[in-house]
């Protein structure tokens, strides 16, 4: 595997590179800052026990012109990359969002249409080499519209919207998609959000992911108690959901 | 106003909540105490006032250089000694001093200036750290070395996080023979043979401790468990690496009264009488023999909703067995119910200002929490002062302003060094309010 971690310097992006390095795949890390970006890089060389091959590039999803440079210098570095995971995204809360509608325009354009822009690159690239694999976080947020996540739901559930007609429509050219919606994971992005039940790690996370990559999976819930959880709020009448705060 | 509670492994909490980030640099700017895995016993890492910002240092987990050739490592503060073993083991590189857990961080190693089994040789985890990246109260960043700023480095050491925010480490790993231990455990019959025994066997291993049945009396005063190992030879281990134990954890926690007296005296006994040859001798994978307790996740929870406390004195040599036997009859005619009790010869002081240990004897015992707790912690401090020992800080949580002052003449030392790099006392911990009066 030659994968690509969009976001691999922290939180579930990190645990993934490192599971994936561990066991030998070569990984090239994208993210914003270039000094952020060679730490981690250090930190995956010393977790392969021998020489691995790590590599980085910055590439910013408020700006989509860095895709398609960041996207050469991936191939450049791994020779091709055959595998794309996009953990990278912007996280406020529905408050904050309420209060500032300019970070509303922002998330939602970094969220919904930049990511996608972005997987478009990264997806046109694998189809030219006949397989590939792009996982792509989204979030239970977007399974329901519910009124503590309304406006980051909204982005995330347009979000798997395209991945899963990504998965109708290109399944049979070799390209598999997989759609992760994490539940609550307590890591630097919901750091000073109270953890509700069912909050997971972001190794467990990872491991989840890697194991559905393998399994060529379309879409997980993670930890995998809220593919239950989900079930559940789907299934909620209009007027449940209009009394409860959930 | 704040709603959640903060607590250390003692499980006593206070309001306060802790603020996580990977980019630890960024975080603890204006923090008032940074703190790793919670795993200080007592109020260490907790805050002395409800609304200062702590930073939660675990995520802040990356290692950013390490030399196969000299063993020498710099990684983040937040690194758990847990996945350096996981990562390192395998590769024969080991921390120079690992204390009884692994569930610690780096940068708590260095507050704490950790000690393990082989203190009589290595000495303390500080002895081993040759460069730290420090957020000092005043908002720089500075590095620190033996060479570099250097009064800031060893105040560092030891120094609980007063000085300033540890934001890297950098120290030496030892190479290993193998993943595997050889080991040697005696049963002993009371505590002059203990004192014999441990001195003894400092002789002969690089490794050595003691468990004490402290729950016992008279003729059997101290009797115990020693055990001593060294790494493996290539030949005498298996082939194989140490497989990863599983994770159990406590799932609940048990009512106060299940550990008491008579469940504990019966516990020590059944430990005691299990070794009932006098003497064994095998490998042992590392993990069961640095570090016990950590088979039982969240083993705290056994002291029930009351919280407990650890006691942990060192006695220097030159008072000799004396008064090492007088404080184990102290132990056991005002003790607490402990099944653990643990004991361990120490070698000499380290450089760091505040650094624990020092040539003599330590002896550590666990006591759930009651209203006689603080009497006891009161009658033990009033010997250890008179003998001339000093307490663990990272354990405790009972002792008083005036004993902890007696007992440690580095103290004006630790409070110039404050003076000159927070003058304004920013940073600072619920134990700091207690012991030093901050604000």
């Amino acid at each position: 595997m030659k994968a690509i971690v969009f976001g691999g310097t922290t939180g579930i992006g990190r645990a993934i590179a490192r599971r994936l390095i561990e066991r030998g795949e070569a990984v090239f890390l994208m993210g914003i800052d270039a000094n952020d970006l060679e730490r981690s890089a250090a930190d995956l060389k010393a977790h392969h026990p021998g020489k691995a091959l790590v590599g980085f590039a910055v590439c910013n999803l408020e700006q989509p012109e860095s895709f398609a440079p960041a996207l050469d210098a991936a191939d450049a570095a791994l020779g091709q990359f055959d595998t794309v995971v996009v953990t990278a995204a912007m996280f406020a809360t529905q408050d904050a969002l309420e209060a500032d509608i300019e970070l509303t325009r922002r998330l939602l354009t970094v969220n919904h249409a930049h990511t996608i822009v972005f997987c478009e690159h990264a997806r046109k690239r694998l189809l030219e080499r006949g397989r590939g694999q792009l996982v792509v976080f989204s979030s239970v947020a977007g399974d329901r519209g519910r009124k503590p996540v309304a406006l980051y739901g909204s982005a995330k559930g347009g979000l798997a919207i395209y991945l899963e007609a990504m998965d109708h429509k290109f399944h049979a050219q070799g390209l598999s998609v997989v759609c992760v919606k994490p539940g609550f994971v307590k890591t630097g992005m919901t750091a000073g959000l109270k953890p509700p039940p069912f909050a997971g790690e972001a190794d467990q996370v990872a491991k989840d992911v890697v194991r559905a990559m393998d399994r060529r999976s379309p879409v997980i819930y993670t930890p995998r108690i809220w593919a239950l959880v989900m079930l559940v709020i789907r299934w909620l009448p209009r007027f449940v959901m209009r009394k409860i705060g959930f | 106003m704040v709603d959640s509670l903060l607590s250390g492994w003692g499980r006593l909490p206070m309001p306060g909540r802790e603020l996580l980030s990977e980019n630890l640099e960024a975080v603890t700017q204006g923090a008032v105490l940074s703190r790793g895995l919670g795993r200080s016993y007592g109020d260490s890492s907790l805050p002395a006032n409800p609304s200062d910002k702590v930073v939660g240092t675990r995520l802040a987990d990356r290692i950013l250089a390490f030399d196969a050739k000299t063993g020498v490592i710099r990684a983040e503060a937040g690194l758990s000694l847990a996945e350096l073993n996981r990562l390192f083991m395998p590769r024969d590189w080991f921390t120079p001093v690992t204390p009884g857990t692994k569930f610690v961080t780096l940068g708590g190693m260095v507050a704490s200036d950790v000690h393990g089994k082989n203190h009589h040789q290595q000495g303390c985890f500080g002895a081993h750290v040759k460069q730290l990246r420090i957020r000092l109260a005043d908002d720089n960043v500075v590095e620190c070395s033996p060479h570099e700023l250097e009064d800031l480095f060893y105040g560092t050491i030891g120094g609980m996080g007063l000085l300033g925010h540890i934001l890297e480490v950098e120290f030496t790993m030892h190479p290993i023979a193998s993943p595997w231990l050889w080991t040697e455990s005696k049963r002993v019959h009371d505590i002059d043979e203990f004192l014999d025994a441990l001195a003894e066997a400092a002789h002969q291993w690089p490794m050595t401790m003691g468990w004490i049945d402290c729950l016992s009396g008279g003729r059997t005063l101290g009797r115990g468990i020693l055990m001593a190992g060294r790494w493996a030879t290539p030949h005498e281990g298996p082939q194989r690496d140490p497989r990863a134990r599983p994770e159990v954890s406590l799932p609940v926690e048990l009512p106060n009264w299940a550990l008491n007296p008579a469940t504990a005296r019966a516990f020590n006994a059944a430990i005691y009488w299990r070794h009932w040859r006098q003497q064994h001798r095998g490998v042992m994978a590392p993990d069961g023999f640095f570090y016990p307790l950590d088979a039982i996740l969240q083993w705290n929870k056994a002291y029930g909703s009351r919280g407990f406390t650890q006691y942990q004195c060192v006695l220097p040599r030159h008072a000799g067995a004396a008064a090492v036997r007088e404080f184990m009859e102290l132990l056991t005619k005002h003790g607490g119910a402990s099944p653990l009790c643990v004991i361990k010869d120490c070698g000499p002081q380290g450089k760091g200002v505040l650094s624990f240990p020092l040539e003599g004897t330590s002896i550590a015992v666990d006591m759930a929490v009651s209203p006689e707790v603080q009497n006891i912690v009161d009658r033990l401090n009033e010997f250890v002062i008179e003998v001339g020992g000093r307490i663990y800080l990272t354990k405790d949580r009972f002792t008083r302003a005036e004993h902890f002052r007696a007992m440690e003449p580095r103290l004006p030392r630790f409070m110039e060094l404050r003076e000159k790099w927070d003058p304004n006392r920013r940073l600072r911990s619920a134990q700091s309010k207690r012991l030093f009066g901050d604000t």
